[in-house]
This record gives C-alpha cells, structure tokens and sequence, in this order.
C-alpha cells in the first residue's frame, strides 16, 4: 500500500525484447533480471536490484528494447518516463550524471567480457 | 533583469569581488533550516564537492525535531511529492522507502457537483507520494523515522552535514564573512549562509532591508487540517486515490483530500483561506459525501500556514541565498518539486562558480525567474479554472469530456492529461496552457459544451457517477 510504482510477480516480464519503449525503470524493492532471448534459449546477463534501473537506452533513442527485463520474485519498479527525463535534464544536465556512470560501468563490464569471450572462444561460451 | 544589473552597479560592486567569492577547502557553509530545500542543498553540494576534490563543511540550523508528532515536527504543508519530483529523485538514486511513503497514489478522483470521475495513471502506477513532513498528526501512534523532512535530513547527515538544534535568530555579513547567532547566544561565521527558513519564518524578514536588497516574496493563507479514519476505513472509502474539488465557492481555488496511514490530509487552498469559507466547504455535499453517513470526523490537528504566491525581489546577494519557499515555489503546485530545483541549483552555483550576487545572478536566478514566468501563467490557467468552477454548463462539458476519455481507450485523453497536470503540478502552467490551445482540445470542448448541456448527463464509466439537478 505504501510502496511506490508498480508490482510485478515472480516471472513477469517488465520490458519485453524487441518491443521499443520510451521510459525507463528504477527497481524501487526487489529484484529484476536481465535476459536475452535471441537465441531461442534465455542468457541472465545480470541482476539487478533496489534503485538500479534498466531501460535508459529508450531515453536517447527510440530503439528496440535489447533484453528482456522479468522480476525475480516479488519486485515493484518505478517508471521514468522520457520527456519528464529530458525536461529534467534540459534544466539540470547533472541530472543525467547517474544514467551516464551506470552506462559506463555496463560498458567496462561488457568490455571485460568481451576479452574473456575472445582468449576463451566461442567453445567456451556459457 | 535590468534592475538587477542597476542593482549590481550600484550597491554590489563593492563586495563583489569574483576571485575572492568561491569556496575553498575548509569553507564553512550555514544552512538556516533542516527542511527539504536546506537538507537537500546540503546533500546535493556535499555530493558535488566530492566530485571535485572540494572539502566542505555545512552546519544545518534547525530548531525542530521532525521525529515529534503534532506541530512540534511539522513543516505544515499537504505532504505530496509529485510525479515529477518522484522521478527525479529516483533518477538521482534517492529511494524513498514504505516507512516514509504513508501512501503510493495511483488515481486522482475529482469531485464536481455534476458528477465524480477518477483520473488514473499510466498503467496504473503508483506515481505520487503522500508523505508526512513531521512524525504524524498530533494523537497519531508514536512510531519510527516516518517523516520526509526527517529521512531528507538524515540524507544530508550521512553525507557529512552537521545539524544543530538551535534557532537562528540573526545574521551579520563583512565582505569576506557571515556570522549567524542564536536565540541562545551562541554565534559562528561561515563564508555562505543559505536560508531554507521557508515562508512562515520571521528569519527571512532579517533580510529584507536596507543590509540587503531582498524584497520578500507574498503570501496568503492555506488551511490544512487530519481526519483520524484508520486505515481499513481510509483503504475502503478513498483507496489509493487523492480527491479533489472543483467547487463553486468564492475564494477556493483548488480543495483535497490525500489519504495516508491512519489519517486523512485535506489541504484547501486558495485566496486567503478563513474561517467562513473553511465552513462553507466542509458543508459542501461533494465534500461530506467522501465519508460514512456523509458526516465529516472532528479534525484530530489542524493549521493554517501561509504559503508564497510570489518569487522574493531578489533571493541573493554576497554570500546569501534563499532557497526554497524563503526564495520562490511553483503556485499552488509540486512546492517540494520547487524546493529540490532551487536547492539543487544554488549547490551547482556554489560548488561549480562562486558565491558572489553575480555568480547566483547568472546561474541561480534564471532557474527562479522562470518559475515566477510560469507562475504568472500559473494564474491565468487557475483564473479560467475559476470560471469553469463558476459555471454550471461549463463544468458538465469538463465532467462530460474527461468521464468519456477515461471511459475509453484512445491514446490521447487532452481533458484528463490537463486535469492530471493541474492536480499533480507534474508539467510546467506554460504547457499545461499550450496542450488547452490545442484545436483538437477546443473542438472536443465545445463538441462536449453542446452535447452536455443538451442531454441530460449520463453515467460514462464505472467510476464516473453523474449527478442530476
């Protein structure tokens, strides 16, 4: 009753692959993963849980959604949309320092990855 | 604009010395009051400060214990955080948990004297936040940290602002300092001192004289008062809804009842709130009818604050700044939305540029002038608001309109997203305006003026309850 945004149970999908969205979401309690589903099988790429957010893509760009975001248990999610985020940002551009750092960490993250990926090879792929 | 720079040449030039007017490590920063606006400057710039290496040192002047129930630990406002502000602290990473949200709101429901409609959010989101600014109404249960005033202070207390308890009562300014003293004679100087007193406070008057050229901002009386329901009451008669009134009595702009934990908030606002017009809205049909056998419940705490309807003529000078309702708020609307902007503004200006009249010239009254620009739009929209009020035909057409959008599925619902903004003060007045001017707006408006007064209203949706003559 007191919780903020929105309650999705074990399993539900929040943000689907391939649909193209126009918000982003903090995850206000619990937990949500994030799954790719390209390949006919789902890849958990990471976790994530209360005030991490997912979905900033779709506030720069009107893309397609890159993974699919399912709760993990009981998670309650919290929607940013776009233009309240722009107009926010328009006014304070410090606004964006968080959405920028957390972009950072995935791409160092994913880099680190990557060279794994290519002194492993494919054989070793999970 | 141009006041200013004449303002600047003449009175400022001689302390305003850019070089000698930025804080360096060791500074001492004074922050006259622990509200949000105080306790949210102190978070912000401490955080900025870190980013650039700058060690800084707050103390936060603040009498009150939010942690008391009743006025002691009260700010005394509705306790709303809008949709807007909601958004923007989660984004800053600033979660505020289920103890400090009293209630996640996910409808509005307006109530007219042609009918009651709800308003629901996008996907039916819990998006607005009722909160308590002090510990709970007096005769409340005594609990733990619940108030927002208390969990923001905290905020800025584990990030390295010291609170002190005491009031501050004066302030003495040199070209290169500012000293602070206290009811209790205790005294200190600080190279800034920022004043988040908010409006309700003589502090501000210190200022407003010949030492400073601060001219105050205007005010006019609120009225705020808590119904003691209990919760299963509050969940079965009002649910996770904020009712609002659009009535037809002289001098009420906008009435609300905002549902928390064991009570109920109503906030009326308007010009110059007094005793008549509280009586003649609580034995309002449409306000009566929000509770069992349509008896209203004895008032467990009330009060009756002012709030600024106008920006201070100017919130700064050398070394001071006012933020907050002290400095400028949106109006009537999103009040903590306004404290955050401005706090968060003047932190960059310090931390990023100076603390000289012209730093805050150039990087914190831009930010002010244009809540006080959207502001004057602000009245012309409560000004036509207040028309529709008046008239009978007019708010069949609106209550028409908005049960028919909500009723529907299109994507587009105009009146409802007017409404919606008006009530959560989520989108600035200028586009709140703009979206009215709309010719699909005006055709659908007239459509429902004519179609509304022709027939009789009939229900439109299962939450949209039409009243005949």
């Amino acid at each position: 009753m007191a919780g903020l945004g929105k309650v999705y149970q074990n399993g539900e999908i929040i943000v689907r692959q391939g649909e193209t969205g126009n918000c982003m979401y903090v995850v206000q309690d619990g937990q949500v993963e994030a799954v790719d589903q390209s390949d006919d099988r789902d890849v958990v790429l990471r976790t994530l849980g209360r005030n991490d957010f997912f979905g900033e893509m779709a506030l720069f760009e009107k893309d397609m959604r890159t993974v699919t975001i399912r709760a993990v248990g009981t998670a309650r999610v919290l929607t940013i949309d776009r233009k309240q985020f722009l107009r926010g940002i328009h006014e304070d551009p410090s606004l964006a320092m968080r959405v920028i750092k957390t972009m950072s960490h995935r791409i160092s993250d994913l880099t680190g990855k990557l060279g794994k990926y290519e002194q492993t090879g494919p054989a070793d792929r999970p | 604009m141009r006041g200013i720079r004449r303002r600047a040449a003449s009175g400022w030039t001689d302390l305003a010395r850019p070089d000698g007017h930025s804080l360096q490590d060791g500074s001492r920063i004074a922050v006259i009051g622990g509200g949000p606006a105080g306790s949210m400057f102190s978070y912000f710039l401490l955080n900025m400060a870190e980013s650039i290496d700058l060690d800084l040192n707050i103390d936060i002047y603040e009498p009150r214990h939010f942690r008391h129930r009743g006025p002691a630990g009260c700010n005394h406002c509705g306790g709303i955080v809008s949709e807007s502000l909601l958004q923007r602290l989660a984004t800053e990473g600033i979660h505020l948990p289920s103890h400090v949200v009293q209630r996640g709101m996910e409808s509005y429901t307006l109530h007219m004297d042609v009918g009651t409609v709800q308003l629901s959010a996008p996907g039916l989101e819990k998006r607005i936040a009722a909160v308590y600014r002090g510990n709970g109404p007096r005769e409340s249960e005594p609990t733990e940290l619940i108030s927002f005033d208390g969990y923001l202070q905290q905020m800025a207390g584990e990030r390295g602002a010291r609170l002190i308890h005491r009031m501050a009562t004066g302030l003495e300014r040199t070209a290169d300092h500012v000293t602070i003293r206290c009811a209790d004679g205790h005294s200190d100087t600080y190279e800034l001192a920022v004043v988040a007193t908010g409006i309700n406070s003589h502090f501000v008057d210190l200022l407003c004289g010949p030492m400073v050229p601060i001219r105050r901002p205007e005010k006019t009386t609120t009225f705020i008062c808590e119904f003691h329901l209990g919760r299963p009451l509050i969940e079965e008669i009002l649910g996770d809804s904020m009712h609002v009134f659009l009535l037809d009595i002289p001098g009420l702009e906008f009435a609300a009842l905002i549902p928390k934990g064991d009570f109920v908030t109503l906030c009326m606002l308007g010009d110059e709130i007094d005793d008549a017009l509280i009586e003649h809205f609580f034995a309002a049909e449409e306000f009566r009818q929000c509770f069992p056998g349509g008896v209203v419940p004895p008032r467990a705490c009330h009060c009756l604050p002012r709030i600024n309807v106008s920006t201070a003529r100017y919130p700064f000078d050398d070394r001071i700044v006012l933020i907050g309702d002290s400095g400028t708020t949106r109006l009537f609307k999103d009040g903590l939305g306004a404290a955050y902007r401005t706090a968060k503004a003047a932190a960059r200006t310090v931390a990023f540029h100076g603390v000289s009249a012209r730093d805050f010239e150039q990087y914190y009254w831009p930010l002010c002038r244009a809540i006080d620009v959207d502001n004057r739009i602000g009245k012309f929209v409560f000004s036509v608001s207040g028309l529709i009020q008046k008239m009978r035909f007019t708010r069949r057409a609106v209550f028409r309109m908005t049960a028919t959008e909500q009723a529907g599925d299109s994507a587009r619902k105009r009146m409802s997203e007017v409404l919606w903004d008006i009530f959560s003060g989520s989108a600035p007045y200028r586009e709140i305006l703009g979206r009215t001017l709309h010719p699909v707006y005006i055709g659908s408006l007239l459509w429902n003026l004519v179609a509304g007064n022709l027939q009789p209203p009939r229900q439109q949706a299962p939450r949209a309850e039409s009243r005949g003559h």
